[in-house]
């Protein structure tokens, strides 16, 4: 996946936001450290240009909140940052891979203790399958099987597959 | 986030926290690392629910055979945040009383299932002691005059948040520095972070040699103050007086007291600090205590925030990298 394919997803992810929620009222843009940060950005950014409205925008570590702390070394990557109470709002959780559903498990209790939200939105570019949990994104770039030991590396060059460092 | 490899993680080999050494080899890296980390527990502190469910299921167990407020207050309000169990062990109502060794009691608190004891002690060492004997991770919450390493690191938390970097910074530590844990873990974590550090004192209250302590002495409190960035005055016990250390309490304040007059000497932007419990009037006058440069409620506040650090760095992302990314 190229860059000018990513930009391409993010735009027409960015219409599909906006369609299902009938426009931007109480959205709230909230991007998963580290990856999901930049996403976020850019998805906020196609959304002001097509609808001309600044859409709030955070960022969640959910170090604090993840279900295999002990198991393996877990810090956090940055300070979160939510735009405010969330009661009420309509949150689209923003990250560049969905993979085993872990992380987006942890954010989803990382955000309850900012708000009850009326409701949560996933969007992802990349879906690599192999799910743990029973999670399923709302809007995504692309769907790319892979195998489980393949690593997938979103950036602003676009997507590679490799090996996963170990 | 992207899938595989491992997370950013300098400190597998953190199993205690006995004194600022341990934090290295390089100590500044690891005090910065604790700092980075405290910036996350900060923002947790300030939500309007503080806390977060990071060390679920464990157990901290807080021994203190000496007095202490606010320490164990804030090891204890560190460790709720973080969803951990709490034990307080209170040596006065303990079997301790009885005659039960130092090595029993620690036997029989980790046969209960504790994962990390917080241990305040008159003696310098036995939490390294204790560190021998326990399979847990063992906090030095202040021991004796040797180390009180947390207090160190909110320390340098504070002064961070004010000033910024700590390097080439001007640091004057002004009191009982001979019999002072504090003084010891701060000389060390100050210096390792670039800052220079001034002990001003009586010769009384110095301890016998400074050989080796990487500071300049001065017994003129009136010299050094318009030099420094942060003045920081240490608690004068006033056992010290029976002991015929100073003369009186009336003229250690006259020489070494930060009196209002004295607090003008300042800089504008330097910080006056004191690690608790005050003894207004004599090291630091009540109205220099509320002076808007004086941020000594702030250093009780970011020690929560340290202490959550340090207890999810000993219990919650110490394990060796071994596993498949989860992501």
């Amino acid at each position: 996946m190229s860059a000018e394919d990513m930009q391409r997803a993010t735009w027409r992810m960015a219409h599909e936001i906006i369609e299902r929620n009938h426009g931007l009222d109480d959205v709230v843009l909230i991007g998963l450290q580290t990856g999901g940060v930049p996403l976020a950005a850019r998805l906020a950014e196609a959304l002001e240009r097509i609808e001309g409205i600044e859409v709030p925008t955070g960022c969640v570590d959910v170090a604090f909140y993840r279900d295999d702390i002990g198991l393996r070394p877990v810090l956090p990557e940055a300070v979160t940052d939510i735009p405010g109470d969330l009661t009420g709002r309509t949150v689209v959780l923003v990250d560049d891979v969905l993979f085993t559903g872990r992380t987006i498990r942890a954010a989803l209790d990382a955000l309850v203790d900012h708000g009850r939200a009326r409701q949560v939105q996933l969007a992802v570019m990349i879906d690599r399958g192999h799910r743990e949990l029973p999670i399923r994104p709302d809007f995504v770039g692309k769907n790319l099987p892979t195998r489980r030991d393949e690593a997938v590396d979103v950036n602003d060059d676009g997507v590679d597959l490799g090996e996963m460092v170990k | 986030m992207s899938s595989g490899g491992p997370a950013n993680h300098r400190h597998g080999g953190l199993r205690n926290l006995l004194s600022i050494q341990d934090l290295g080899p390089d100590v500044a890296a690891g005090i910065e690392e604790v700092m980075t980390l405290t910036d996350s527990f900060v923002e947790v502190s300030e939500r309007a629910i503080p806390k977060v469910p990071a060390l679920r299921g464990r157990t901290v167990v807080s021994l203190f055979f000496e007095d202490s407020t606010r320490t164990r207050l804030s090891f204890e309000t560190a460790a709720k945040r973080l969803s951990a169990d709490v034990m307080n062990f209170s040596v006065s109502t303990s079997s301790v009383k009885k005659g039960e060794s130092l090595r029993d009691t620690i036997e029989t608190i980790e046969a209960m299932g504790v994962d990390a004891i917080v241990v305040r002690h008159a003696s310098a060492g036995a939490p390294r002691q204790i560190a021998r004997w326990a399979t847990s991770a063992v906090i030095n919450a202040g021991d004796g005059w040797h180390e009180h390493p947390t207090q160190a690191l909110l320390d340098c938390y504070t002064i961070r948040q004010r000033l910024g970097d700590l390097a080439g910074r001007h640091i004057a530590i002004v009191g009982d520095i001979k019999h002072s844990r504090v003084a010891r873990s701060n000389i060390a974590a100050f210096t390792a972070l670039g800052a220079e550090v001034t002990v001003v004192a009586p010769p009384t209250l110095l301890p016998p040699s400074l050989d080796g302590w990487p500071v300049k002495v001065s017994h003129d409190l009136d010299a050094v103050l318009p030099t420094v960035d942060v003045c920081y005055l240490l608690r004068m016990q006033r056992e010290r007086m029976s002991e015929a250390l100073i003369p009186s309490l009336r003229e250690y304040t006259s020489l070494y007291g930060l009196t209002e007059d004295r607090a003008l000497e300042l800089a504008d932007h330097a910080l006056i600090m004191h690690p608790g419990p005050m003894n207004r009037g004599v090291e630091i006058s009540a109205q220099v205590a509320e002076h808007p440069n004086a941020v000594i409620i702030d250093q009780v506040r970011n020690g929560v925030a340290v202490r959550m650090a340090v207890l999810f760095l000993l219990l919650g992302s110490g394990t060796e990298w071994g596993g498949e990314a989860d992501v």
